[in-house]
Formats: structure tokens, sequence, C-alpha cells
């Protein structure tokens, strides 16, 4: 009981990361019908933000945070503007290729500035302690990656709930046609979508090199892909399903790993993107209705 | 106008001739004998080695280690007079840890000349560039592949090119389990291994044979995979087994992570590990009291007070600033080795000195006086390396 207590622990500090990656993926699905597979180097990105502003300014965790943040958020926006407008009356095949081009441009163009090698994430910047709570092992890192989690996914749906801005994100995701009618500008909330999206992945970013200790240019793809997994298993385009795909992916993961072997954990994850979208592609909160899929 | 063009074409020719009279190798007329001889004699007097090592990409810290400690072994034999009145010239060339690459850095160099090749550092990477080392006859010079089957042929015959200055897998796992069984006085371990690499499964499998064979009992066995940054979930599982000692074969990338992991998981148990541990990342990464009562085996210490280990860390120091690790003294062996392999065979010809290293015997290097056996492996001792406060320390010297 107390194994399982800890590794459900382990599995939400994990699931915390995909679920932040799961949202941008989802915003940016649930818009512009597009899967934005570049989305996993947007936090490499801002890992190396957050690095380079910790060991050569000695920012504080928070401010590097914040500005890894503000940066991704406004290469979001470029990405979308050189990218993916030029593409947006094109068919979607030819916007996923260009995505996937986009994932392997930031990925080989850090590679060529940074070099390949892996970097220690500076582990001053975040002194970890552990608790030992009833015989749990709790450390600090994963309370400050769980309540950094909550409270952006906290401000990200009051954006979209209770502010101008969110509502005109959710009329464009609605009828695009109708939301220009109705005087919306369809151009900037898709460019606004991007940089909430992004800077929630440089935060996503910014833990993985809190919580793992190293960084390095190809440190994207599979969290990217995993979070992608997240957010199709909660129903690619709705907010609350990224959030809960990506703690239950998370948990999975983890429960594989401590029950089953841990080979095969991530079969088992990508076993799940198959069967979901066989069975239920449009996840566990999403409505029937064929047309989105 | 057209007599000077038909002079010059004469000229042309003539200058033509000299040039297939001197690529006969037959020239002892005066005039441009001058010019040849210097030709000739600036590549007699240079003997090229290639160094083909892993300078960027996954094992990168392990590869410009080895290079440089193979360019502090050149430039040492240089200042002493260089190898039959010889100098050697090091062609470096990054193989970027893959091994396709690898292959066509040695394609690369055997058409630039080598009389020999160090590197590539790890086992994969000298099998990809194996074969072409054997067809162009050049001896290859192993300063850390690991692996049992990288010198020798599928009959378990030696791989006529290929040597090593390190010790083989087996070998190694045996030591950490003689070592975990007889000095720590173990009974249950768990074996957390880099499933995804031959390297980590031979040394568990080693491992595995020798310490039940002492008596011991392997508890759980467990894997992970290249590019895993996550181990709670496995760790956890492995912490409700409770052994009393874990066996870590992997490379540093994975393990850093993975023994921070661990002790954040509060597992206390003393942990062990093979040669890939050996890196800065590792103390880097998990911080210097997590580090405590870590175990692995090496091919040498820094501390060692061989005065020929004492002499090589105060040069490597003075040239490059920071302290030399074992790939560092890995790479100056290879370069003895081979300087010792041509000055037996008397000529720099590449398959006589591929004869005379096959008969080395007492030769001493920076990590220990080996002989190299029938199946080209160095035949020395093993260094069990502990970390106590964040510095390596020389545990034990364990002879063959």
């Amino acid at each position: 009981m107390l194994e399982l207590m800890q590794q459900i622990i382990n599995g939400l500090s994990l699931g915390a990361i995909y679920a932040l990656i799961a949202l941008g993926y989802t915003m940016v699905y649930g818009i512009i019908k597009l899967i934005n597979f570049a989305h996993g180097e947007v936090m490499m990105v801002g890992a190396y933000v957050g690095f380079f502003s910790i060991s050569v300014f000695g920012s504080h965790i928070i401010v590097a945070m914040i500005f890894a943040m503000l940066a991704c958020g406004i290469l979001g926006v470029i990405i979308e503007k050189i990218a993916y407008r030029p593409l947006r009356g094109a068919t979607r095949i030819a916007a996923l290729i260009t995505a996937i081009g986009v994932s392997l441009f930031l990925q080989y163009t850090t590679v060529f500035f940074l070099t390949p090698q892996q970097r220690i994430f500076p582990q001053a910047a975040f002194t970890s302690q552990e608790y030992i709570i009833a015989g749990l092992s709790i450390s600090n890192k994963d309370i400050f990656i769980f309540i950094c989690a909550v409270t952006l996914m906290t401000i990200l749906q009051y954006i979209i709930r209770r502010t101008k801005t969110g509502k005109a994100m959710r009329a464009v995701s609605l009828d695009r046609d109708a939301a220009v009618l109705m005087g919306i500008s369809v151009d900037r909330t898709i460019s606004i979508t991007f940089a909430i999206g992004s800077s929630l992945a440089a935060a996503a970013g910014i833990m993985v090199g809190i919580y793992y200790s190293t960084i390095n240019p190809l440190m994207g793809i599979i969290p990217g892909l995993k979070a992608f997994v997240a957010a199709v298993l909660g129903g690619i385009g709705i907010v609350p399903g990224a959030m809960v795909g990506g703690f239950l992916i998370g948990i999975l993961e983890t429960l594989v790993s401590g029950y089953g072997n841990s080979l095969y954990r991530d079969a088992v994850v990508f076993g799940v993107l198959i069967v979901i979208l066989l069975v239920k592609p449009t996840g566990m909160f999403g409505k029937n209705d064929s047309e989105k899929v | 106008m057209r007599i000077s063009k038909k002079v010059s074409l004469v000229v042309l020719m003539m200058f033509m001739l000299s040039i297939l009279a001197i690529g006969c190798g037959d020239t002892s007329s005066t005039g441009d004998g001058e010019k040849d001889k210097a030709g000739v004699s600036d590549k007699a007097d240079v003997i090229k080695v290639g160094i083909n090592a892993e300078l960027t990409g996954a094992v990168a810290s392990y590869g410009t280690n080895a290079r440089d400690g193979a360019l502090l072994a050149i430039e040492h034999i240089n200042a002493e007079g260089g190898v039959l009145g010889q100098e050697l010239k090091a062609i470096v060339r990054d193989c970027k840890s893959i091994p396709d690459e690898a292959m066509s850095v040695s394609a690369s160099l055997a058409d630039e000349g080598i009389v020999a090749q160090i590197g590539p550092l790890t086992s994969g990477n000298v099998a990809g560039s194996t074969p072409m080392v054997m067809e162009n006859q050049i001896p290859l010079i192993a300063p850390a592949a690991t692996a049992d089957d990288i010198t020798l042929e599928r009959d378990g015959s030696a791989k006529d090119f290929i040597f090593r200055v390190c010790y083989s897998d087996s070998f190694q796992g045996k030591i950490m389990a003689d070592f975990a069984a007889d000095n720590l006085g173990v009974k249950n371990v768990a074996i957390y291994k880099d499933a995804s690499s031959d390297y980590a499964q031979g040394l568990a499998d080693y491992f595995t044979e020798t310490f039940t064979a002492k008596g011991g009992k392997i508890i759980i066995e467990e894997g992970f995979v290249k590019g895993d940054r996550d181990f709670r979930g496995t760790l956890t599982k492995i912490r409700g087994a409770d052994p009393d000692f874990i066996y870590i074969p992997g490379y540093y990338e994975e393990v850093a992570p993975l023994i921070k992991q661990a002790r954040e998981l509060g597992i206390k148990a003393p942990l062990g590990g093979p040669d890939g541990w050996d890196s800065p990342d590792l103390v880097g990464v998990v911080g210097a009291d997590n580090l405590n009562e870590t175990y692995f085996t090496n091919h040498y210490s820094i501390e060692d007070e061989n005065p020929k280990v004492i002499d090589f860390v105060e040069r490597y120091r003075e040239k490059y600033n920071k302290d030399p690790d074992a790939f560092a003294a890995l790479g100056y062996d290879a370069v003895l080795l081979l300087a010792r392999g041509i000055e037996d065979a008397g000529e720099v010809d590449p398959v006589k000195i591929q004869q005379a290293l096959e008969k080395v015997t007492n030769f001493e290097g920076v990590t220990g006086t080996m002989d190299i056996d029938k199946q080209h492996n160095p035949v020395k001792g093993v260094v069990i390396i502990e970390s106590i406060d964040g510095k390596q320390t020389m545990n034990t010297r364990i002879q063959p």
C-alpha cells in the first residue's frame, strides 16, 4: 500500500509535466486543427533559456521560468507566423509535415549552436530537500512541480473561461468563419494561443531540468510524444482533457515500471494511443460528433 | 608567340616526365633532386597516426579525453626523439558517437596513409570501424572498448588488426562481483541495467554468473533504456525488495539521474557500476553526498602512486589544466603501446606493426603493466574507484 502511494506520488510529478506539455498540443489543435509536433522542441528551448538565465545571469528559478515562458511565447508566435500561417488554406497533411520539419529544425539548430552534449541543469538554482512523511518520500521538487503546474493550469482556465481573449479563442475554435463575422481577429487569437501553449511548454522544460538534472537538444522528443498521447487520451482539443490525460499517463508509466516490466513502459503508453484511436477517437472527454476527428 | 607556346609545351612535358621519374622512386639526378628529396623525406620523417574518436554526441566526454591523452603521449614521444627517429603526427577525426560515422572516418584516415588507428572509444563504434581497418590492414588500438567480441572472430580466434589496452567486460563484471561478495560482504543484490546496450547486458550476465557462484543471490533484475530520465517507478520497486547492493551497468548519461533519484527515494544501499560511470557529470548531477558509497571498476586511478602515473597526471594537468580520467589514461596508453609496436617491428609498416603488437609483453602503461594475450586483450589489474565526498578515490586494485 505504501509502495503504491509512493508510485502515485512519483507519477503525479511526471504527470504534471506531461499535462503542461499536453495543454499546448490541445490548445493549438482546438483552434487550428493542427498537431504541432514542434511542441516538444519548444519545451526543449524553454529548458535551455532557463539554463542560460540561471547559469549566466544567476537568476532565481521563478525569474528564469518567467523569462523562459516569455521567450518561448515569442518563439511560438514566430513559428506560427513563418511556418503555419502561410499554410492555413492548405491541406492538413501539409501543415502536419511542416510541423515535423519545424521540430527537426529546432533540434538540429540547437545541436549546431550548443553541441549535442548534455548539460547539467544548475543544481544551485533549486536546493532539493527530501521529506519522509509516513514512510513516503516526497521531495520539495515534487511539491514545487505540482504546485507550479496546478497554478499555471488554473491561470489558463481563468484566461479561457473568464477573459475576452479566452472567449475569442473558444469562438474561433468553435467556428472560425462565424468568429470573423463577429469581428474577432482570427490571426491575433491564433497567435495568442500559440504564445500561451508555448509558454506552458517552456515551464514544463524548466521542470524537466529541475526534476531530471540534465538537458540536451533531443530531450523534447519522447516527452513531446507522450504528452501527445496524453492529449489524445483526454480528447484532443479539450483543455481539461489534456490535464487529466497528462496525469493519467504519468501515473500509468510509473505503475507499469513499478508493477510490470519497466521495459514495456513506453510500449504501454503508445498502446494506449492505439486503443484510444480504435475505441474512442474523441478521447475520454470528447463528445461523439463525427466532425472532430 | 607560337614559338614561346611551343617552348612552354616542351617544358611542361619535361616537367611531367620528371614527375613520372620521381614516381618510380629512382631519382638520383641532380637539379630537381633537391626538391624531390625534401618531398620524400617530409613523408618519411613523420609517422601518421589516425585518431578516430567520439568528439561530439552521446559519449563525447570519452572521446575528447582519450584524444587529449593520446595527443599528450604523442607530444611526449616526439619530445624524446620520436619512434625509430621519426616523429609521430596525429590526424584527429570526429566519429560523432555513431558506428557508421566511425567507419567512414576510418576510410578517410586510411586514404591519408595512417600506419595505425587509435579509437574509437565505445565497443559499438569500434565494431563499426573494424571492417574498414581490416580491409586496409591497419592496426586499430581501441583504448576503452570493453565488449568481449570486438577483438574476436566468430570462431573465437583474434581479429588480426584489432587490439585494445583495456580489459574486457567479462573480466570487469567478474571483478565487481568478487568485490561485492568479498570486500563489501553483500548477499542480496539487485541489478538495474541498461537493457538497450550489449555492454551493460554482458556485464550483468558476467556479474550474475560470478556472484551466484560465490553463493550470493540476485533478488531482482530490472532494466532501463538509453535516453530514459525517469527511474522512480522501478527504483521504488527495487526499494521494496530491499537489496544490500545494487549493480547498475550502464553509461553515465542515464546512470547519473538514476543514482540521484535512488538516493532521493531513500535507497541507501551501496551502488556499483562499470567504467561507463567514469565522467565528471556523475558527481555534477548526483551531488557529492549522494554519491558516497558508490563503487565502480575502472582502468586506473589518479591516486595511484606508481611513478609513471604521477608523471602522467602532472604533465596532463599542466597541458590541459584538468585532471585526467581513465579515458585520457587509456588514450595515452594506446599511443604508447603503438610506439612500442613500431619500435619492436623496426620499420613503419602496418602489417609488421601488427605482428609486433601480437607479441608485446611486459608493457608498462599508465593503466598498469600488461601482456597482450592471444585474443589481443591486455592482461592487467582492475582498480575499484569509490566516491568519497565527491572525490574519486582508489579503494583497491585487484590483480588478475
